[in-house]
């Protein structure tokens, strides 16, 4: 893959991989004739269709999350109804149990740090290594790392709690962290990227120049990355965030309970004697914890599609 | 009617006063404990109280939320004790958890919340003390039969009671009397209401049920069904014994007559049916006003508590359902504050703590007594409903065993018997393969099985 | 399994021999805390499964060394195929709708045809954001036929439909759930390819007149065969493992949603609830292997039709 250096024409400010990736054709960006082709009105309302289907349950959850808990049964679902009681919801969710919410909120954010940023760093180092140098044994890394994806998380589940267990690693933050921090999917993203986007020639030229492997990997090659670094971050965020039954397992004390461990136990509270059932908060939370996600998605989608887009060109 | 005399009262009393002088008076230093007669006690007393003095920390994993309560109480009592309130997991996912942490060897608690169906399980495993060594076999009076059976297993004591869940009729006044329906004695008269009410109003059911391994068991236990026999390493499974029979006649005909509610227990729709009329019965333990009033604010004034309905009339046979122990862990350091911790909630000033939480206890001095019973709930419009509980407590049929692998069991109730509730299967079918299944896992896991 | 087979490594012109060693080292040493990560979360507990798959715990007797007896039994568990099945019949159904969606979709978006494009590819990604316990909990509401969408739908045309959480209907609720959180994914990496074809081709194609039709299928699905041989591979690793959906709604269904539902929820329920790891530890690697290989003949078809 001979990505060159031409700058991406830039065009609407979204960086373009198309030109910088393939062969630089000095060439006006208009293909099959129709860069801005006509618009079909059938095509945008059957896609409609889909938009529709993706926003539904979504509209559930928001319209639900401007209700109190009497009204949440007591209307349709997919109109608001009763009193507008979203700030009400917001402001005891954010409270309930002192503030335990917070907490799990600050417990996430702390998983995804260490978690999703530890993971794109070793999936970023190790990617580079795999791509750039020669070493043997290199294609039994490729097929074991990839290989272990179909392992299903389960099986692994019960030997990875009794060998941290005997670690002493079981309910700490680090029980959850550890695991994370191997994207085996993240690696491939950056084995492909780092093949593709840097270059040997400048690793060969900053060589001779007797700049050190380090130090070229900093100055040379991780300017290069950013795109897909940005993608893998991404996938990795999504993937901690989310992560639901890892922490199942590993965490019992609800202080170290991430986001969506703590919203399961707030559902589970309905079905305990004595226990006061809190659906509102279940769905007001859950609303919650999506809004982060959703807005880092619409902050860096330029980023993200253009990493992406080089992890799939290969084959 | 087993009236008990004024003097089984009293001795009752004394015994109590005796266990409470642990914990709830204990502080005052003096030996009280060696009035309970044995030496074995009295050293096991003294050597707590300095436990106790000399302080640590302890885990308990509960989900009883009137623990709190009972821990800042207990904390306020013996201030070098720090006790941490874990909520590990309702039910089952606390038994997987602690499950995992007995294989582990560590990171489980000291004190562990566990259910009266589940105890047996984790003391054949080895998993929790026997509480034999603190004299705790002395408490037998304290409690009522049902749940000290259930923790006093093959002569060990493994867990001490903490409440207890005597079955009654919970059932929606308003909806009787809006369809004019009599609150039944028997099952068959249930039966009939069931039909009487669904025909009236096609959206309401005179209860929900969707296959409920407790529920299914507590209803044969309480039809005199011993399904589950077990001696050391031997057990047996026979749901078609006469018990299972009585059940199933006649909960195969609310089946097929579709006149249950599909809807689970606990879930929002279920808090739902529960506040508008249209699930008009619950047959189920004594611990369920708490979330009555916590879930279903909207009933209030609405329920009332009825004595369950009888399989023969004129019989008063009641069963327990649910109800918890607090066990001390194998695995713990801290044993001697951990039991000084169980006993203080399960048997101290912890209980007062829980009844006014609105728990339902397993003490006989506390079922028996005036201040207890005479409680008017306001949610049941002014009922003592207290009274019917405590008198079912008393009826609880004895003899009940379950098996020394219960937590499984229930798990596969759904996948076996629960296909009575979606498809053509019988109930009796189901009880069948959940028998074969249960009977399956007992061989595979080394017991001695038959039927 | 080997999607795409690793970039060949940079051209090594006239270095010394002295140097390819050192590289060796370097390479080596960028991917070391990967591999090491790697192999404590990964390696180490593959291998104490296998280990553990050898042995049988009992409450009675305790733990006794077994052979292969543990994968004998998986070979005549009627549980452990009857999930195995219900996962094949998803992965036979389920993907190729969800793959066919999310391909048009993208086509849709590539074609520059749409109104409103940035829109509908940020929307139709969004359920990617959202975790499968949420996911599941708003779909098990609009399931509901007492107060969810179903209900609304029967009030409002005066009709019944069948129950989505029935036994017959769940395994394709649980599909649509999959099909909903994945779509917008799928649909991103078919859509990324897709913007990397050159526009040469285009040109090409536009002056022997080419239509759209044509043009999508002479130039736009050879060219992204690859990102469509990844996303399968990765959806039919994806089917094997269900576990997520099926766990979360049986607390909502529990008869319509067995303890042996899929392979990995059998799993899970024989180490979690029967106390068997050492029987779970076998299903799992039977079932480890039975993905691999169906992932890898797959790839290997998709491969060789393209060369």
């Amino acid at each position: 893959m001979t990505a060159t250096t031409t700058p991406a024409p830039a065009r609407a400010g979204t960086p373009d991989r198309r030109d910088r990736v393939r062969t630089p054709l000095p060439r006006p960006r208009r293909r099959h004739s129709v860069d801005r082709p006509r618009r079909s009105v059938t095509l945008t309302l059957l896609s409609s269709l889909v938009v529709l289907y993706t926003l539904l349950p979504l509209a559930w959850l928001v319209v639900s999350a401007t209700k109190t808990q009497p009204d949440l049964l007591g209307s349709p679902g997919l109109w608001f109804s009763g009193r507008f009681a979203l700030w009400d919801n917001i402001t005891q969710t954010l409270s309930y149990d002192h503030h335990v919410f917070l907490r799990w909120l600050l417990n996430t954010l702390l998983y995804v740090v260490l978690g999703a940023g530890g993971a794109t760093l070793l999936a970023v180092l190790a990617g580079y290594g795999l791509a750039k140098f020669d070493f043997r044994g290199k294609k039994a890394v490729f097929a074991v790392v990839i290989g272990a994806v179909a392992v299903p998380a389960t099986a692994l589940a019960v030997p990875t709690f009794l060998m941290f267990s005997k670690m002493g690693l079981t309910n700490t933050p680090w029980a959850v962290i550890i695991p994370s921090l191997v994207s085996p999917f993240g690696l491939y993203l950056m084995w492909v990227f780092s093949a593709e986007a840097v270059p040997a020639e400048l690793l060969e030229a900053a060589r001779v120049d007797g700049s050190g492997e380090v130090r070229t990997f900093f100055r040379i090659a991780l300017p290069l990355l950013a795109p897909g670094i940005v993608t893998v971050l991404l996938f990795t965020v999504v993937a901690t965030w989310n992560n639901y039954f890892l922490p199942l397992i590993m965490i019992k004390d609800p202080n170290w309970y991430p986001l969506t461990l703590g919203l399961n136990a707030w559902n589970d509270q309905a079905a305990t004697a004595g226990g006061q059932p809190v659906f509102n908060l279940v769905i007001t939370g859950s609303l919650l914890t999506i809004v982060p996600l959703v807005a880092a998605f619409l902050l860096l989608q330029r980023y993200w599609q253009s990493g992406l887009a080089a992890g799939s060109v290969k084959e | 009617m087993r009236a008990t005399t004024p003097r089984t009262l009293s001795g009752l009393a004394l015994l109590c006063a005796t266990a409470l002088s642990l914990t709830a008076c204990g502080s005052s230093g003096t030996d009280a404990g060696s009035a309970a007669g044995s030496g074995d006690a009295a050293v096991s007393a003294s050597a707590l109280q300095s436990a106790l003095a000399k302080g640590g920390t302890i885990t308990v994993w509960a989900w009883e939320p009137t623990l709190k309560q009972v821990v800042s109480d207990f904390e306020a009592t013996y201030p070098k004790v720090h006790v941490d309130l874990v909520n590990a997991g309702t039910g089952d996912k606390q038994y997987t958890a602690l499950q995992n942490a007995v294989q582990a060897g560590s990171g489980g608690p000291d004190v562990a919340q566990i259910e009266y169906y589940a105890l047996g399980q984790f003391a054949l495993g080895k998993s929790v003390q026997d509480l034999g060594k603190y004299g705790a076999a002395k408490l037998s009076g304290s409690y009522s039969t049902g749940p000290w059976n259930s923790v006093d297993i093959g002569g060990g004591v493994y867990a001490l009671p903490m409440d207890s869940g005597p079955m009654a009729l919970f059932y929606n006044k308003k909806v009787f009397d809006k369809y004019h329906l009599t609150v039944p004695t028997t099952w068959a008269q249930y039966l009939d209401d069931a039909r009487r009410l669904h025909a009236a109003d096609p959206n309401a059911y005179i209860t929900n049920d969707t296959g409920d391994a407790g529920f299914t068991t507590s209803l044969i236990w309480q039809a005199g069904g011993h399904p589950y026999k077990v001696d050391g390493t031997k057990v047996s499974v026979d749901f078609t014994d006469a018990g299972s029979n009585a059940f199933t006649g006649t909960w195969q005909q609310l089946v097929s007559g579709k006149l249950l509610a599909p809807i689970n227990s606990w879930s929002d729709q279920w808090y739902k049916a529960l506040g508008d009329g249209s699930i008009a019965t619950l047959a189920t333990g004594a611990w369920m006003p708490a979330n009555l009033v916590s879930g279903v604010p909207g009933g209030s004034g609405d329920w009332r508590v009825a004595p369950l309905p009888q399989w023969q009339a004129g019989q008063n046979a009641s069963a327990e359902n649910g109800g918890s122990s607090l066990a001390v862990m194998k695995a713990s350091t801290h044993q001697d504050l951990a039991y000084a911790f169980a006993q203080f909630a399960a048997a101290g000033a912890g209980v007062q703590d829980r009844i006014k939480g609105g728990a339902f206890p397993a003490t006989t001095a506390d079922l028996n007594s005036p201040a207890f019973l005479n409680t008017a709930f306001p949610y049941f419009g002014g009922q003592q409903a207290n009274q019917v509980f405590a008198q079912s407590a008393k009826n609880v049929v004895k003899g009940w065993q379950y098996l020394p692998y219960q937590v499984y069991a229930n798990s596969i109730f759904n996948d076996t018997v629960g296909k009575a509730y979606v498809s053509s299967t019988t109930l009796a079918e189901g009880l069948k393969n959940w028998q074969d299944a249960s009977l399956n896992y007992g061989t595979q896991q080394g017991f001695t099985t038959g039927k | 399994m080997t999607v795409a087979a690793p970039p060949a490594p940079p051209g090594r012109s006239g270095r010394a021999r002295f140097a390819r060693v050192r590289r060796d080292w370097t390479g080596l040493g960028f991917a070391a805390p990967f591999l090491a990560v790697f192999a404590l979360v990964f390696l180490a507990p593959i291998a104490y499964s296998v280990y553990l798959s050898l042995f049988q715990d009992r409450l009675i007797g305790g733990t006794t060394f077994v052979g292969i007896a543990n994968y004998r039994q998986a070979v005549d568990d009627p549980q452990f195929w009857d999930g195995l099945g219900r996962v094949g019949l998803f992965l036979a159904v389920q993907v190729p709708v969800m793959l066919g969606i999310a391909l048009l979709v993208a086509l849709a978006l590539d074609s520059g045809r749409l109104y409103g494009r940035d829109f509908f590819r940020i929307t139709v990604f969004l359920p990617y954001a959202v975790p499968a316990v949420v996911a599941t909990l708003m779909w098990g509401f609009l399931y509901g036929t007492r107060f969810g969408l179903v209900a609304d739908l029967d009030r409002s045309f005066g009709i019944t439909l069948p129950d989505p959480l029935s036994p017959h209907l769940i395994l394709g609720s649980i599909g649509n759930i999959v099909t909903w959180e994945f779509i917008g994914y799928n649909m991103l990496i078919f859509y990324s390819a897709l913007r990397v074809i050159p526009s040469s081709l285009y040109e090409a194609a536009a002056i022997d007149g080419a239509g759209q039709w044509r043009i999508v299928a002479a130039i736009k699905l050879p060219a992204i065969r690859g990102a469509v041989v990844i996303a399968t591979v990765f959806s039919i690793i994806g089917s094997f493992q269900l576990f997520n959906e099926p766990s979360i709604l049986r607390p909502l269904v529990p008869d319509s949603v067995t303890t042996s539902y899929t392979p990995n929820l059998y799993t899970y329920s024989l180490a979690f609830s029967g106390r068997q790891e050492d029987y779970a530890a076998t299903v799992a690697i039977v079932m480890g292997v039975v993905t691999m290989v169906v992932a890898y003949a797959f790839q290997l078809r998709g491969m060789r039709k393209e060369a």
